[in-house]
């Protein structure tokens, strides 16, 4: 038994915000600094109205429509967001009915962020392997700008929404290996939305400057970046050994890597400690910003299109961030 | 993993700003108060210390330093 990835689509929304755009809210910052340190030219930003659940619905119609995929074929859907329309129902749910899968299809979201893609791809593996479906689709999706206060540069330089749509079958183009994950809750507080759910319902309105003279708000999203990134110096050198580990390669045996784009500085920083050669090494946020759970399908996406990923290659993924939640696997193209 | 000599480790600390001249970079410099200091400093020291010195050094244990040399014997003691 095996699984394998049939299809990747993605979707970016229309506004598009450059840096020219963002520093003008901000005009004591410069643009080449920006551009330079997080490697984000611009980034697109979902519109008032649309919703998470707008963006994967557009996104499946879109894979549906690229690889030829009679939405009647899928049984399962997963959707990785942590933007969903409603505390309930599921997201997933109402994507049923919105692209016309089959009632008889199972339908979940799961709430994740950076590592989003991985986790999905391993219950989707699951789900094959059990028998329980034939064709998952995956669908990653977020609006954090809808999150992150109108003053927070930092972060509204770094994030951009996005979505992106994968076909999971028991045939297809990319075998997907062995998994190593982790999760290490004691970061929760580190990368946050504190209000609005039923820990603390009521708005907190507590805005304030912490002593970086960066914004800081419970009823919005929060970063605590030198602690994100030295979680990730942490643990994604010790995950890389052990997806290599699982997989029963060396690290001569990977192509290419592909993992979450969380920002060029972070990445070039980790493929120094993990001691990954630069040109097999995926780092492009230009114009997407990090787009949270959707980076690394878009990743691969424009790997396979650009010629960089072929057949024959294996190649690592993983995601890493908020939860603290990590993990990746190795992709066999075929 | 470099050793660990006060001099090199101003210089590189020095190479993490891109405007500040490194001459203005002593032992003594209260670095929270250049004018490039950022938070985007702050992880770039974060990365110096893992990749050069194989330490980790949080944004808080930075920021409680005042001088350079205090930045140095943190990562010294670690």
């Amino acid at each position: 038994m095996k699984a394998y990835i049939k299809g990747i689509s993605y979707y970016l929304p229309e506004r598009v915000m450059t840096n020219e755009e963002l520093v003008k809210d901000f005009p004591e910052w410069s643009i080449e600094k920006i551009a330079a340190k997080v490697g984000v030219y611009s980034r697109h930003l979902a519109a008032d109205g649309e919703t998470a659940g707008d963006m994967a619905e557009k996104v499946a119609l879109k894979l549906f429509e690229e690889y030829h995929i009679n939405p009647k074929d899928i049984d399962f859907v997963l959707l990785c967001t942590q933007s969903p329309d409603y505390h309930l129902p599921s997201t997933a749910c109402i994507l049923q009915k919105r692209l016309d899968i089959p009632t008889s299809a199972g339908a979940l979201d799961y709430d994740l962020g950076c590592s989003g893609c991985i986790y999905g791809m391993a219950i989707a593996k699951g789900l094959i392997f059990a028998g329980i479906a034939k064709n998952v689709l995956l669908l990653t999706s977020e609006t954090y700008n809808k999150y992150i206060h109108l003053k927070d540069k930092g972060n509204r330089s770094i994030f951009g929404d996005g979505a992106a749509a994968c076909l999971i079958s028991s045939d297809g183009f990319a075998e997907i290996g062995e998994f190593s994950l982790g999760t290490d809750g004691s970061g929760a507080e580190n990368l946050i939305v504190k209000t609005g759910c039923a820990k603390h319902f009521e708005k907190a309105n507590d805005c304030h400057l912490d002593e970086d003279g960066h914004i800081q708000s419970s009823d919005h999203l929060y970063m605590n970046g030198s602690e994100i990134f030295n979680f990730t110096l942490d643990v994604v050198p010790t995950m890389k050994k052990e997806i290599l580990l699982k997989n029963s390669l060396d690290k001569e045996n990977i192509d290419y890597y592909v993992f979450h784009q969380a920002n060029k500085f972070m990445l070039s920083t980790i493929r120094k400690v993990c001691g990954i050669p630069k040109e097999r090494f995926y780092n492009n946020l230009e114009t997407t910003g990090n787009t949270v759970s959707s980076t690394v399908l878009i990743g691969l996406k424009d790997c396979i299109s650009n010629g960089i990923l072929t057949s024959g290659m294996k190649v690592m993924i993983s995601g890493f961030g908020v939860g603290y939640s990590w993990g990746g696997t190795i992709l066999k193209f075929q | 993993m470099e050793s660990f000599d006060l001099i090199k480790f101003i210089k590189n600390f020095a190479d993490q700003f891109d405007d500040t001249d490194a001459a203005e970079i002593k032992e003594d410099t209260n670095f929270k108060e250049l004018d490039e200091w950022s938070s985007l400093i702050v992880l770039s020291i974060i990365a110096l210390v893992k990749t050069q010195y194989g330490k980790t050094i949080s944004g808080k244990e930075i920021r409680s330093c005042e001088t350079v040399k205090d930045l140095f014997n943190l990562i010294e003691s670690k």
